[in-house]
């Protein structure tokens, strides 16, 4: 069973990674699994200076999901890189560093820093919805996405993927702008936008009023819009979108993804990934899939 | 190195100590080696519910292998409820002990103030229970005559109680029970509601009292990997490189002049 998959030149082992965020940069969740096991890890979005977040409460649950506005707390690229590269170049596993910013100047900024760094692909957040600055508009407008894109291209030495928010009228559309712009993946998609009212405390469940929705909630809605930019683009996808079990991530792969992120799931069980993997294995003998490749986009 | 796990917990026992109020012993590793002032992250078998519920403990029994949580069913149709219907036998999926729990070794030789209010009183029990000072005074507050724990406490210390409505002990809140008795100590630990804390915080501040406080915050990882629970800290922390503490790994117990509440 050939379990390899290659996104734009890096070959991971197997097409399994963690959603952006949902995993720190692996260190807390190595006590729960072998990170060597991992296609890749992905690390949290990281930024140009250090990011203090958002109020709490920051996370609710909701029906088969949660909300969450974390603000993207992160502790800046210069502590990032002597600390989170290190640990994670400690492990046999591919490292994705998420890059976040409030402007391009700020993305482009932290994407030269890490182009000598040893690492091998860069997920650049231009969807994430808890962050103020218009910011989220950005990756809701096609023409900036190309244009940011070709800057990043520009001073990047690793490949480029540009994670894409669901919360447009047509994702296909910001994955061709994504393309033009010359990313060498796009993966698909963060959180939608969501509103929680605690009924009890009269008020919104996040502080920041809105959140991200994500968990199996969100699934039907990933698998239709990674199928659409699947038939939109021809550059590789990362699917990604409530997968919590083998069943699911098998549905992203054949619906067009080349390798997925589990999320929200890892809360759950902090091991889930290791089910994951291990049962996309047991699906391909079962259907007699002989390479992860041979499964990728065949429901069409 | 891979050395923790979600583990299927056994419920030994389950009763009802109070309207709302819950106390169950179950069967786990997590046991081994916990300490007074960790919590367990407890998970539902309703698939329309994904994350953890942090629950304190409220005792430890290394050699049976067991931890008891005394906990609040928040509602109806919660995780929470959901636990309160198990019955002995049952499973229950659980991650722990997770935090850091009470530095109860530095209460040596002193005269120490146990704290806790409301859902925030049975950590403190498994804290009187291990811990050796020179005078052990509790000090828990409730809304009403529904004391659970009282007895407990009565065996581990000097107990002080004080209640809302005034139906046992002092009427008021724990700081009004120091009050009336003039209570002294030279170390606190305590665990409760936020107006709790902080008074507490600002009562042994103002009188150079060291002072350990249990936070509580909306989780999501429970592990310290996600970044929801965080409370303000004094100076910079030195992981997040920011003002902000993670409420489940660095904490959720805090020295209180490290955080801001």
């Amino acid at each position: 069973m050939d379990m390899r998959v290659n996104i734009a030149g890096v070959e991971w082992k197997n097409p399994v990674t963690v959603a952006s965020g949902t995993f720190g940069s692996g260190e807390e969740f190595s006590e729960f699994v072998d990170l060597n096991k991992l296609g890749a890890v992905t690390t949290k979005g990281v930024a140009n200076v250090p990011w203090p977040g958002n109020p709490t409460p920051r996370v609710a649950e909701v029906y088969g999901g949660m909300m969450n506005a974390i603000g993207l707390q992160n502790p800046g690229i210069d502590l990032f890189c002597k600390r989170d590269i290190p640990y994670l170049k400690n492990y046999d596993t591919r490292i994705i560093v998420n890059v976040c910013g409030h402007a391009p100047e700020e993305y482009l900024e932290v994407v030269e820093r890490l182009a000598d760094e040893p690492i091998d692909m860069m997920e650049i957040n231009i969807s994430c919805p808890n962050v103020n600055a218009g910011f989220l508009a950005f990756g809701q407008d096609a023409k900036h996405v190309e244009e940011l894109t070709g800057q990043i291209k520009k001073i990047a030495k690793q490949p480029i993927i540009m994670k894409l928010t669901p919360n447009v009228t047509d994702i296909t559309e910001i994955a061709k702008a994504a393309e033009a712009g010359g990313a060498d993946a796009v993966s698909l998609i963060n959180t939608l936008t969501g509103m929680k009212i605690d009924i009890n405390r009269k008020t919104f469940a996040v502080a920041n009023k809105t959140g991200g929705v994500s968990g199996p909630i969100v699934k039907p809605i990933a698998v239709r819009m990674v199928y659409q930019v699947a038939q939109a683009v021809n550059i590789p996808i990362i699917g990604m979108g409530g997968i919590s079990c083998a069943e699911d991530a098998i549905e992203f792969l054949l619906a067009g993804a080349s390798a997925v992120s589990v999320g929200t799931a890892n809360f759950h069980n902090p091991a889930v990934t290791m089910e994951v993997i291990d049962g996309i294995e047991a699906y391909m003998k079962k259907n007699g899939f002989e390479s992860v490749k041979d499964m990728v986009g065949i429901v069409k | 190195m891979t050395t923790k796990k979600k583990e299927q917990a056994k419920v030994v026992s389950q009763e009802q100590l109070a309207d709302g109020i819950f106390s169950m012993w179950i069967q786990t590793e997590a046991a081994g080696s916990a300490r007074p002032g960790q919590f367990i992250s407890m998970y539902t078998n309703d698939g329309s519910k994904l994350l953890p519920r942090p629950i304190s403990i409220c005792e430890i029994d290394k050699e049976g292998g067991k931890l008891r949580v005394v906990y609040r069913v928040t509602g109806e149709k919660t995780g929470t409820e959901e636990f309160s219907q198990m019955k002995a036998g049952d499973t229950i999926p659980v991650i722990g002990p997770l935090g850091n729990g009470f530095p109860f070794e530095k209460a040596e030789g002193k005269k120490v103030f146990l704290m806790g209010g409301g859902i925030g009183v049975p950590p403190i029990l498994e804290l009187a229970k291990q811990m050796e000072c020179e005078k052990k005074q509790i000090v828990v507050g409730y809304r009403d005559a529904h004391t659970f724990l009282k007895e407990e406490f009565e065996q581990a210390g000097e107990l002080y109680i004080s209640t809302e409505d005034g139906s046992v002990g002092t009427k008021g809140n724990v700081m009004d029970a120091i009050r009336e008795n003039a209570l002294e100590a030279d170390m606190i630990y305590a665990c409760g509601p936020t107006p709790m804390l902080r008074a507490i915080k600002q009562y042994a501040e103002a009188n150079g009292i060291e002072c350990y406080i249990s936070l509580e915050e909306r989780m999501a990882c429970g592990i310290g990997a996600c970044l929801a629970c965080v409370c303000k800290s004094k100076e910079k922390d030195a992981h997040s490189n920011v003002h902000n503490k993670r409420i489940c790994k660095d904490g959720p117990v805090f020295l209180s002049t490290e955080v801001e509440i």
